[in-house]
């Protein structure tokens, strides 16, 4: 494998000093490869934000090394790491876009610091609008757009100045699950076609779920569980993990009543209800559901559902493949006794 | 009073009236100019040596608010005489309107520092993060991202801060600094010219209004914020 884009080690932060210090990150090592997508999630509270932060030095670490497409940011002086930030940009929940310029103007801001030619930038800034597809909005003002489309702004501003890495915080929170939508596709677009390495901060799994290859799970300002996404989800090994893996309310003793679980995601099909009734008339098979947390979102279904499978073998298989030829919905088993 | 609807009244002041009308603006226009020249750099300096400013430096932040909270404690009148000596040595002299723009700068360049401190912390401080990710230098962000963003809030800080000045122009005309003011006192008070007193009063009150609108339509027209 490559070497990592991107790697930490034993990153720590604390804020303040003495019996007020707070421990935010605690030796954290993560590495990331050229061209993943790489998710960073825990609950609110859980360093996400500062981690991220400490990766372009927005936050500087209190001890532990960074480094970043070969460059160790913590030994960096002021201006070296001013260009090295352009190397590593980044889009923010409230997508902090300047108010008072045009999207034309906000896309060529980045250029603008960096004294590319007015011409130059401005041409620049309209192919990067027509990739966010937003070519209409050049003269439009922040205050004109919605929530996505201000984010698409904020995407096509990042991308400015050709970075190799584009740091993600919090970037669809703020928007409903359809736009969410509709960013996660167009980030995992970039990351296709330009190759930029991207790290998602999130609290939502169903982000992780949509876009990620890997996943580090950020809990108590410690990673509690790094790797494959498929893999976390599959076989989740801490508490923190399965806090985040499995729906809310789900406690241990139902999980282990039951012999095979699956964990069932609806990605914005059309209604989650049916599936449990279809399942039971067309393939006669009884499922148990263990814990739900979906939203039925314009007639579309979120979220995801907790099974537990029938005894018998063929009767679980059937099942299995019945909920995973429904299209929006994906469906791994659990190995809760792991 | 009814004389001031005579030519009489206006044959015998016009002239006078249009003066120090002049003067008034002179020194209000002046003493705006120089007195930004100071508090808008202040202003940012407090800004970015704030705690949570980008440039935290919490010694001089404190220096420079004490010094701030010294020239804004002194009532005007009082600044204006002991400062005396020193407007002499800056223009030669302590009386008239040069004489007044030396006070008038000095009392309203710490004001201004806070009009603009108030305003530019209004800038959203995501904004001025995700500058700051974006490689921007402290120049930059003054330059590209605290003053343009900030720009409808200084217009209208810029409204108060000119009409505090004209105030101050009036008290200045207490001790011989010509203008409206020491119209309104010399004729006005001292000699008992009502009719003097009540043009005055009118001028200012119009002036008043017309300053406040102009600015506060220059900071709508301006402001992208507003669809």
């Amino acid at each position: 494998m490559s070497d990592p884009i991107i790697q930490v080690r034993h990153l720590t932060k604390v804020f303040g000093e003495g019996e007020s210090a707070v421990h935010a990150l605690d030796d954290i090592s993560l590495d990331v490869h050229p061209g993943e997508i790489y998710g960073i999630i825990g609950l609110s509270g859980a360093g996400k934000s500062t981690l991220v932060r400490c990766l372009n030095l927005l936050e500087r670490p209190t001890s532990g090394s960074v480094l970043v497409d070969g460059k160790e940011m913590t030994k960096l002086s002021d201006k070296e790491l001013r260009l090295a930030r352009r190397n590593v940009t980044m889009i923010f929940q409230s997508f902090n876009l300047l108010m008072q310029r045009t999207c034309l103007k906000n896309i060529c801001f980045p250029m603008e610091l960096s004294g590319v030619p007015k011409a130059k930038a401005e041409q620049r800034a309209r192919e990067l609008l027509e990739i966010v597809g937003l070519s209409d909005k050049a003269e439009a003002y922040p205050a004109q757009l919605s929530g996505g489309q201000k984010q698409r702004i904020a995407i096509a501003r990042a991308l400015a100045t050709d970075p190799k890495v584009l740091l993600c915080d919090e970037a669809t929170s703020a928007l409903d699950p359809t736009t969410t939508a509709s960013i996660l596709s167009l980030l995992k677009d970039l990351n296709q076609k330009l190759g930029v390495t991207v790290v998602v901060i999130t609290h939502q799994m169903s982000v992780i779920e949509e876009i990620c290859t890997k996943v580090a799970i950020l809990d108590g300002g410690s990673i509690a569980e790094e790797g494959e996404v498929t893999d976390i989800f599959s076989n989740p090994k801490t508490d923190a993990a399965r806090r985040l893996v499995y729906p809310g309310g789900v406690s241990e003793n139902l999980l282990s009543s039951s012999s095979r679980t699956i964990r069932v995601a609806f990605n914005g099909g059309t209604a989650y209800q049916p599936l449990i009734a279809s399942l039971a008339i067309d393939c006669g098979v009884k499922v148990n559901i263990l814990g739900a947390d979906t939203r039925n979102i314009d007639g579309k279904a979120f979220g995801s559902m907790l099974l537990g499978l029938p005894e018998d073998e063929n009767e679980a298989a059937k099942a299995l493949s019945y909920i995973r030829s429904q299209p929006y919905v994906t469906a791994e088993e659990v190995d809760h006794h792991g | 009073m009814a004389d001031i609807f005579t030519a009489a009244f206006w044959n015998q002041y016009g002239a006078l009236l249009w003066k120090e009308f002049i003067h008034t603006m002179v020194m209000t226009g002046v003493s705006t100019f120089f007195a930004y020249l100071i508090g808008l750099p202040l202003g940012v300096l407090l800004v970015l040596t704030a705690d949570h400013g980008i440039r935290p430096h919490r010694i001089l932040n404190q220096v420079v608010g004490w010094i701030i909270n010294v020239g804004r404690s002194l009532p005007f009148i009082i600044l204006m005489i002991s400062i005396m000596d020193f407007t002499k040595l800056v223009v030669g002299t302590k009386i008239g309107v040069k004489g007044a723009i030396v006070p008038l700068v000095v009392s309203a360049a710490p004001f201004i520092a806070r009009m603009v401190e108030t305003s530019l912390a209004e800038v959203d401080a995501g904004v001025i993060e995700a500058a700051q990710s974006m490689g921007a230098s402290t120049f930059q962000i003054v330059r590209k991202v605290y003053l343009p963003e900030a720009k409808p809030s200084l217009i209208l800080g810029g409204s108060i801060s000119v009409i505090t000045i004209l105030a101050y122009t009036a008290i200045a005309g207490a001790v011989g600094a010509g203008g409206l003011g020491d119209l309104a006192i010399r004729y006005g008070y001292n000699r008992r010219v009502a009719s003097m007193l009540l043009v005055t009063i009118v001028i200012l009150v119009l002036l008043v209004q017309i300053i406040q609108s102009v600015f506060s339509r220059l900071s709508t027209s301006i402001d992208k914020r507003l669809k």
